[in-house]
């Protein structure tokens, strides 16, 4: 089954890190992303800008265009992952293992209901 | 990441709005500061044990305020019973704490702060090491070898700044459309001079100093996120963002400034670039007049298709923000 898992942390913090505690973060994150890749169980990953380079479209009639983000949260989704999984347990594993390469924040785990490639390269 | 290293970008990032709400509420910079100590103290020691708290900033404001307060009650146990609006005060430490950190404050906690730094009094120099010190929370030394002068004399100086605004008439009241706008853009203007000191080092002294290059963005990006719609802001981020990316090119191995035409553009941050590029985009939508027209120059020059014509940053330290000059019109 395919999951995706939502990375939540707190952008202020996230994005205070240093280059080399990115690049440290990066590099441990990089152990398991090889590790998931091999296994083939892992899917697109994406990590997103903070959310001030957001802006929402709301549905209205007509269409209201907003600066920022959908929700003024807390912790902000800051990346997903797609990832294959027999079932949630095996993925909340991954998250842990994620977790550890990476504390803080939380990861949401959402199972997915369709799953288009699209034509994009990485 | 370490542990302490979590704690530690955790106090930084909650320290503008701890401090802007403890100023708020004790209405003294000091006790504030003093307040905000005594609460990172203990988060130190708390935090480790129990796991940091779901909201760092309202943990330290709460506990801030409790431990000033209780500040208040021992001394004036020592010397007589408490006068009656100390205890008042106590009892107000029970209100529900949602009440006391209403969300509806905060955004104008962290501009106030910030504006105080900016008092028209002060020349441009205080003005950026007293928000490094009271907003970003930089050590004394810290900020004295990023302005290349000793340690007593940058001490000496942030006091001195400080006992000024101290004297200064702030409002403490939720300030209205006009007063909100005239504080952004002084705060604004600040936060520019503040990357600009950064931004202006020659080789050698670029070590100490480009780390207020990236306050700079920090601030920045703390002032987007309280005022998503604000064009000028978008443009002021941009335009930090777009400078910054060259950091790692303007200078050769023998430390000698390496011109834009030069510059190996494979060392320009790719991130901070399309970052910067998408704000101008958004700030662009706006296409409000006057001052906020956003207009980094140039801003399409990517490492892959660039043409040379990236401001140098040189020439643009005077009071008018290049970004407030509109050098190309799109309506």
């Amino acid at each position: 089954m395919l999951y995706a898992l939502l990375c939540y942390n707190a952008e202020d913090v996230v994005f205070a890190w240093s280059q080399e505690e990115d690049d440290a973060v990066m590099a441990r994150l990089g152990v398991v992303h090889d590790r998931l890749l091999k296994a083939g169980k892992l899917g697109p990953s994406l990590r997103l800008m903070p959310t001030t380079a957001a802006t929402t479209l709301r549905k209205t009639d007509p269409p209201l265009v907003i600066d920022g983000p959908f929700a003024e949260t807390k912790e902000q989704l800051l990346g997903f992952y797609v990832i294959d999984c027999a079932d949630l347990d095996e993925a909340l594993g991954v998250a842990r293992e994620l977790g550890q390469a990476n504390p803080g924040g939380s990861y949401e785990i959402r199972p997915l209901r369709l799953f288009l490639p699209g034509a994009l390269p990485a | 990441m370490s542990e302490m290293a979590w704690i530690d970008a955790a106090l930084t990032s909650a320290r503008p709005q701890a401090i802007g709400a403890l100023l708020r509420y004790f209405r003294d910079l000091d006790t504030a500061e003093e307040a905000y100590q005594d609460a990172c103290l203990r988060a130190l020691r708390s935090w480790p044990e129990k796991g940091p708290p779901r909201d760092p900033a309202a943990w330290l404001i709460l506990v801030g305020r409790n431990a000033a307060l209780d500040g208040v009650r021992k001394r004036s146990r020592q010397t007589d019973l408490p006068p009656e609006e100390t205890i008042s005060d106590v009892d107000d430490v029970e209100t529900p704490m949602a009440e006391r950190l209403d969300g509806s404050h905060y955004r104008d906690d962290i501009l106030r702060l910030m504006f105080i730094c900016c008092h028209p009094e002060l020349p441009a120099t205080q003005q950026i090491a007293l928000a490094l010190r009271i907003v970003s929370g930089l050590g004394v030394r810290q900020i004295a070898r990023a302005f290349l002068v000793g340690e007593a004399a940058m001490e000496q100086r942030i006091t001195r700044a400080k006992a000024r605004i101290a004297k200064a008439e702030v409002a403490f009241e939720t300030p209205g459309p006009v007063e909100r706008a005239e504080r952004l853009a002084a705060v604004a203007a600040m936060v520019y001079l503040i990357f600009n000191e950064g931004y202006s080092s020659r080789s050698g002294e670029a070590d100490a100093r480009a780390p207020l290059c990236d306050e700079a963005i920090r601030l920045a990006r703390l002032l987007q996120r309280l005022f998503q719609t604000e064009p000028e802001i978008m443009g002021l981020t941009a335009l930090l963002l777009l400078q910054h990316a060259r950091a790692p090119a303007r200078f050769d191995a023998g430390g000698e400034v390496v011109l834009l035409e030069q510059q190996d553009r494979a060392l320009w941050n790719r991130g901070m670039i399309a970052e910067g590029l998408a704000l101008i985009d958004k700030a662009m939508r706006h296409r409000r007049p006057g001052a906020s027209r956003c207009r980094p120059p140039s801003p399409r020059c990517t490492p892959a298709r660039a043409g040379p014509r990236i401001p140098t940053g040189r020439g643009s330290s005077g009071s008018t923000p290049p970004w407030s000059i509109s050098r190309r019109r799109r309506w």
